[in-house]
Order: C-alpha cells, then sequence, then structure tokens
C-alpha cells in the first residue's frame, strides 16, 4: 500500500475514534483507556530498542564471531525464535523468582518482548548484509580497508536500508505482543479493556475503541518506518547503478 | 532451586492431555485459516469491486492484537445470544486472524500466475469456476505451501494464547500446576522445551516440502 | 629495466577451483612504470591473475612478489610462510584496482567515495583528503560532479570516479579488470582517456585485462595473451599484434578483429 493509501486509514481511524470518543456509550471508557496505551507505547518503544540491539549484536556473532560467540548467539535464536513469546514472558515472570532473581513485572515485559522480537530481528539483520552486493567488499579491499572498516562505512549503511522494511514489520509485532503483558498484571491497554469488560460488560464499546487504538498506532509505525525508509535511501534511488 | 525429577514425570501425563488439546487447537484453527484465507483471496478475483473493502478488513485484523481479538469473541457472541464455549471462541479467532495472514499468502500465489494462463482459459471458453478450479488454483498453491506451512508454526506458537480465556492447553495447565504447587519451574519449561522441539521438528519438514516442492517444478 | 628486481612477479602460481585448474603454473614479471595489457578468450585465466595480485582470490601454488617482499606470504626464520592479515595489508597497500562494475559506493557523493578510505585507511586529515580528492576528480574531468551520487551519473563518469577513488590511495600498481566492457559505446572512450592521461602523467605500473584491441596495441609496452590457464604468447603489441608468432593468438586475434 502507497504511503497516501496508509495516511488516509490513519486519518480515517482517528476520526472515527475521535467521533466514537465523543458518543455517551463511550466516552466514559476513554481516560482509561488512553492511560492504558500510554503504557503500551512505553513497553512497545523500550522493547524495540532492546530487539534492535540485540539483533544487531547477534546477527554480528553470528557471521563474524568466534565460535563460542556465535554458538551461543544462535542457541539464543533458536530458542527465542521456536518458542512462543507467551512462553517466554510467563518463564522470566513465574520461574526468574524461583531462582532468587525477582525483577519488576515491567521490565520482565520489556526483556522478553526484546528476547524475543530481537531474535527474528537478527535474521533480518543478517540477510540484509548477506544482500550487499559482493563487488562492495571487494572495492573495499581494493582500497584495502579493514573489515572492520569496510563494515562500518560501507557494508552495514546499505543494509541498514533493506532492514528497514522487514524491521518495521517486526515493530508491529512487537507492538501486538505487548498485549500479552496484560496477562502478567501489567496495565496496559489490553489490560484496562479485560478490566472494564468485566465490570461493565459492555464489551462492543470498548472492545470497538480498543481495536481502533492499536489500529491507529500500527499505522503510525508503518508510516513512520516508509518516510524513515525514503529520507534514509535519499542518494540511492534516483536512477540506476551498474 | 534445582529440578526436581520425581515432580517432572508426576506432571507429564496432565501435559501430555494438555498437549492434546494444543494440537487440536492448532490444527482446527489452521483448517479455518486455510480455507477462509482461500476464500477471500478468491473473493478479491471474483468480486473486483470488493478488493478495497477486503484489503481494510484483512488489514485491521492483521494490524491488531490476536489477544484482544479472542477477548472480542469471546465476549461478543454471548450479546447476540450465541453462546460459545472458550475452546470454540478461541479457535475461531485464531482462525479468522490467520486467514488475514494465509489470504496475503494466497494471493501472493495468485498474483505470480502468468497472465497467459487467464487469457488461454478465456479463449478455450472455460468458465471463470473451472478456470479457477483446474487452471489456476493447481498451479498457485505449490509454490505458497512453506510459506502457509511458516504459518501454521506461527499459528501453533500462539496457542497459549488461549490460557487467557482459560482454555485447558499447554500453557494454562502448567500455569494451574504452577499456582497448585508454587513449582512454576518444571512445568513452564516442559512446555517451552516442547514448542520448541515441534518447531525444530516443523522448520526441518517445511525445508523439506520445499525441496520436494522445488523439485517436482523442475525449475 | 631489466637490472632492477620487477614491480610484481608471478613465481609458478596455480589457482584451482575444485577439479579445474583456472591458472597453471604462471610466470611473469612485470617491471616498474611498464604498461601490461592482458587478452584471451573468457575462461582463459586473465581476470584471475588480477585478483590474486589485488589478494580478492587465495593461490594454492607459488609465491607473488610485490616490489622485491612476498605478498601472499611471509619471511619468517628464513623460510615462507602463508602470510598473516597484517602483512597482507602492508603489501597490498601498494595496488589499487578499478573493476569492470565499477563498485562505487552507491550512498556516498563522488567526492566521499574518494575521500573514505584516505581518511580511514591512511589517518589522512578530512581538508587534505579533500584536496587529493578535488584534484584527482579534476583530472578525471569531473569536479563539476564532485557532489553527485553514483546513481546520478552515467556509466562512464561513474568509472571514472571509481579511478580517482583508486588513484586517491597513491598505489603503484594499478590493476584495471574489464574496465570498459561494461560501458555503453559511446562512453568508452572518455575513459580510456583518463586510462591514457594516467599513464603519461604518473610513473604508475600498469596491469590491464581488456577486449580493446586497438587501446591494447596503442597504449601497452607489453601485450601477454592468455589460453586456457597459461600465457601462450606475450611480446610488443607490435609484434603481437602485427605477426603472431602462435597459430592460437592468431586465430584468437582474427575472431576478435572480425567482430569489430
Amino acid at each position: 500500500m502507497g504511503i497516501r493509501t496508509l495516511v488516509g486509514m490513519l486519518v480515517a481511524a482517528v476520526l472515527v475514534t475521535a467521533l466514537l470518543a465523543m458518543l455517551p456509550g463511550y466516552s466514559l471508557f476513554v481516560p482509561e483507556l488512553l492511560r492504558g496505551a500510554l503504557l503500551t507505547v512505553e513497553i512497545a518503544v523500550l522493547g524495540s530498542l532492546v530487539a534492535v540491539v540485540l539483533g544487531v549484536l547477534a546477527a554480528l556473532a553470528r557471521m563474524y564471531g568466534p565460535a563460542p560467540v556465535r554458538w551461543l548467539a544462535t542457541v539464543y535464536v533458536e530458542v527465542f525464535r521456536g518458542t512462543s513469546a507467551l512462553v517466554q514472558l510467563f518463564w522470566l515472570f513465574f520461574v526468574l523468582p524461583q531462582f532468587g532473581i525477582l525483577i519488576d513485572a515491567f521490565t520482565v515485559a520489556v526483556l522478553a518482548l526484546g528476547l524475543n522480537v530481537g531474535a527474528y530481528g537478527s535474521e533480518v539483520v543478517r540477510g540484509a548484509i548477506q544482500s550487499v552486493a559482493r563487488g562492495q567488499w571487494e572495492a573495499g579491499t581494493a582500497l584495502n580497508m579493514s573489515r572492520a572498516q569496510m563494515l562500518r562505512r560501507i557494508i552495514l549503511p546499505q543494509a541498514f536500508i533493506a532492514m528497514i522494511p522487514p524491521w518495521g514489520n517486526l515493530f508491529i509485532e512487537l507492538l501486538k505482543s505487548t498485549a500479552l503483558v496484560s496477562l502478567i498484571t501489567l496495565s496496559d491497554l489490553a489490560f484496562k479493556a479485560q478490566q472494564m469488560n468485566q465490570t461493565t460488560f459492555k464489551t462492543i464499546p470498548i472492545f470497538t475503541l480498543v481495536l481502533l487504538m492499536y489500529l491507529v498506532m500500527s499505522l503510525c509505525v508503518t508510516i513512520g518506518m516508509r518516510l524513515l525508509e525514503k529520507r534514509a535511501s535519499a542518494g540511492l534511488s534516483r536512477g540506476r547503478t551498474a | 532451586m534445582i529440578w526436581d525429577w520425581n515432580f517432572t514425570f508426576e506432571i507429564l501425563p496432565k501435559l501430555a492431555g494438555a498437549a492434546l488439546v494444543t494440537i487440536e487447537a492448532t490444527l482446527l484453527g489452521f483448517a479455518i485459516a486455510a480455507t477462509l484465507g482461500l476464500l477471500v483471496a478468491v473473493a478479491r478475483i471474483a468480486f473486483p469491486r470488493s478488493a478495497w473493502g477486503i484489503s481494510v478488513v484483512v488489514e485491521l485484523v492483521r494490524s491488531t492484537p490476536l489477544l484482544i481479538q479472542i477477548f472480542f469473541l469471546y465476549f461478543v457472541f454471548p450479546k447476540f445470544g450465541v453462546m460459545l464455549d472458550a475452546f470454540t471462541a478461541g479457535v475461531l479467532a485464531i482462525g479468522v486472524h490467520y486467514a488475514a495472514y494465509c489470504s496475503e499468502v494466497y494471493r501472493a500465489g495468485f498474483d505470480n500466475i502468468p497472465r497467459g494462463q487467464w487469457e488461454a482459459s478465456i479463449a478455450l471458453n472455460l468458465s471463470s469456476w473451472t478456470t479457477l478450479r483446474d487452471i489456476i488454483v493447481p498451479q498457485a498453491i505449490p509454490p505458497i505451501v512453506p510459506a502457509l506451512g511458516n504459518y501454521l508454526v506461527a499459528l501453533f506458537k500462539e496457542t497459549p494464547l488461549l490460557s487467557a480465556i482459560a482454555v485447558l492447553e499447554l500453557m494454562q495447565t502448567a500455569k494451574i500446576i504452577g499456582s497448585e504447587t508454587f513449582r512454576y519451574t518444571e512445568p513452564i519449561t516442559l512446555v517451552g522445551l516442547f514448542f520448541l522441539a515441534m518447531s525444530l521438528v516443523s522448520a526441518a519438514l517445511i525445508k523439506a516440502l520445499e525441496i520436494m516442492l522445488d523439485r517436482r517444478m523442475a525449475r | 629495466m631489466t637490472d632492477q628486481q620487477p614491480m610484481v612477479r608471478f613465481d609458478n602460481v596455480s589457482k584451482r577451483y575444485g577439479a579445474l585448474t583456472v591458472l597453471d603454473g604462471l610466470t611473469l614479471d612485470i617491471g616498474r612504470g611498464e604498461k601490461v595489457s592482458i587478452i584471451g578468450p573468457s575462461g582463459s585465466g586473465k581476470t584471475t591473475v588480477l585478483r590474486m595480485l589485488m589478494t580478492l582470490e587465495t593461490i594454492n601454488d607459488g609465491v607473488i612478489w610485490v616490489e622485491g617482499e612476498p605478498l601472499t606470504h611471509m619471511e619468517r626464520n628464513g623460510r615462507l610462510v602463508p602470510a598473516d592479515l597484517a602483512h597482507i595489508r602492508k603489501i597490498r597497500a601498494k595496488i589499487g584496482m578499478v573493476f569492470q562494475s565499477f563498485n562505487l559506493f552507491p550512498h556516498m557523493t563522488a567526492m566521499q567515495n574518494c575521500i573514505e578510505a584516505p581518511i580511514t585507511v591512511l589517518g589522512m586529515k578530512r581538508a587534505e583528503a579533500e584536496a587529493r580528492a578535488a584534484e584527482l576528480l579534476d583530472m578525471v574531468g569531473l569536479s563539476q560532479k564532485k557532489d553527485h551520487y553514483p546513481s546520478q551519473l552515467s556509466g562512464g563518469q561513474q568509472q571514472r570516479v571509481a579511478i580517482a577513488r583508486s588513484c586517491a590511495m597513491r598505489p603503484k600498481i594499478m590493476l584495471f579488470d574489464e574496465v570498459t566492457s561494461a560501458l555503453d559505446p559511446e562512453l568508452v572512450g572518455e575513459v580510456l582517456e583518463v586510462i591514457r592521461k594516467l599513464g603519461r602523467e604518473h610513473d604508475l605500473t600498469m596491469l590491464m585485462v581488456t577486449h580493446q584491441m586497438g587501446f591494447a596495441r596503442e597504449f601497452s609496452d607489453r601485450v601477454c595473451f592468455f589460453h586456457a590457464g597459461k600465457i601462450c604468447e606475450q611480446g610488443p603489441p607490435g609484434e603481437l599484434f602485427g605477426a603472431p608468432k602462435n597459430e592460437r593468438t592468431r586465430q584468437f586475434l582474427n575472431a576478435v578483429l572480425e567482430a569489430g
């Protein structure tokens, strides 16, 4: 979908939400839901940061690290991609205390989501680095650059652009996964929704608003990543290189 | 806290029973997803004017959390007088959610069929239905089977969300064991290992399937 | 030139890919400031010669010497052992290469392409690197385009930037790997002109793999004809092109000249 369609959908969603929020049957839920949405955004942003850091580190470790580091990174990626996000969340929340490690729920949430998405992210990073043409490496060699210099100055900047769309998808997955933290008692948007539903049973207004709010957040992420991609490839997409 | 092997063997039967529920939910959910997804993809082609509306709905389903959709279906149906048990509501929600993803996979599969196939069918005066059934679908499906397989695995890994509406699958059972015995380590770790094992096995199967399909297509 | 040590020496060098021998016991000396063209059919191993010298490929047998020092090996306790990366980089600094597909860095302007390696590898200050790059871009006739990205330049312009980029590292030996083969015919001339200029004004040792027979004839000091991984015939261009001694050379030249 083009950026224009996405922005159109975003505007429509925001308008519908605003209109509904003004109706008597809906407006009473809005303040609490917004508070929940704030926590959702906090967790999503922090979790995304963790995911990016881990994803890049794991990818570099798997591609260029010494054997034990490579093995460790591979285990991390396979375990966190191969098991369920909720299982990972519950494991960190319920099992770590049994080993005497006490972390608050918020940190557990950010860690679990970051670890989970970071594992998928490392595959995205690896794929992007591998997609940079071999000729770029050869040009770096011909200029007598070291491998670290080549990676830092030539390869990674180009890989970065290729990474943006898949990372955008991962950020959206992370945003959706934040709903899981409601199951470890964090008062995010999903928790508020469930809580208010249990007390008032006004399922349709509550969940309609909630679905719209997630849609708005999702669209913001998608549009943001598209704009980032445009800016990052500023010099590249005009005309063609050999 | 050391691992209690006696306890582990005690709880295995319960977890095994729950694993059956998980697998059931997975297969039923995927059956819904694969079928509904195909219907939606075909509807796009058969009724071109609906394409825009379908896109919006698909985007809505894909952009919002499955957990919310599960809650929504579970609590909304009674409002219309339909009493669904948690398992049915949950499996339905998962099915619809993944149908949105599957419909995009089918769509890509259909887009990959060269225009010429459609045109040849018209030239032979085949009906749209026959064209779809005998010409297009048989060519479109094999290349996308691995992608569908990946969604099957993803769906499988999301079944623990059903624990939120108290379906007695693996995660819920593990939590109950934990809250009754105050030993969470063994049950949750076992559940994690089960998912990991199934995940690795299915990844290998999908890889093998991909190779087999590549050979059949004789590229 | 004969009493100085050669600039480059291939000492019985072989390269194999599995069962396929690409270069078979190559022995070749290149003198200081000599301009050598390498011609031959595809698969004859010509590009491999360049790639091995630029350390883009490893060698299976033999030793490559650059200015009297081994490139692929290093001296330890009076013996030759395979070189480590630090040693390779030290010797490799004397060699530069221009590629058929240019390989410019797409996310950098022409100027940035040219200052990148001098700054990161040679530790040059930015101002100095920019001054040098400006001079080189002027030499290749592209001062106006110094702030343009590769995607905004024609093939010929990109290749000229690539040459300037290589020169910025002041190599003693320049390798040209079919640098005009990917260009539209009308753009070939401008690149050949730059190479001529380089050859005239600087004391560069140049090794060129090329299909441009006219250019090879007019510009080179020596031409090597490769066939099936070995040098079939070599000599001054007038001799090799005018009166080839070997039947295969004659066949190749006839086929090439016929194709125009």
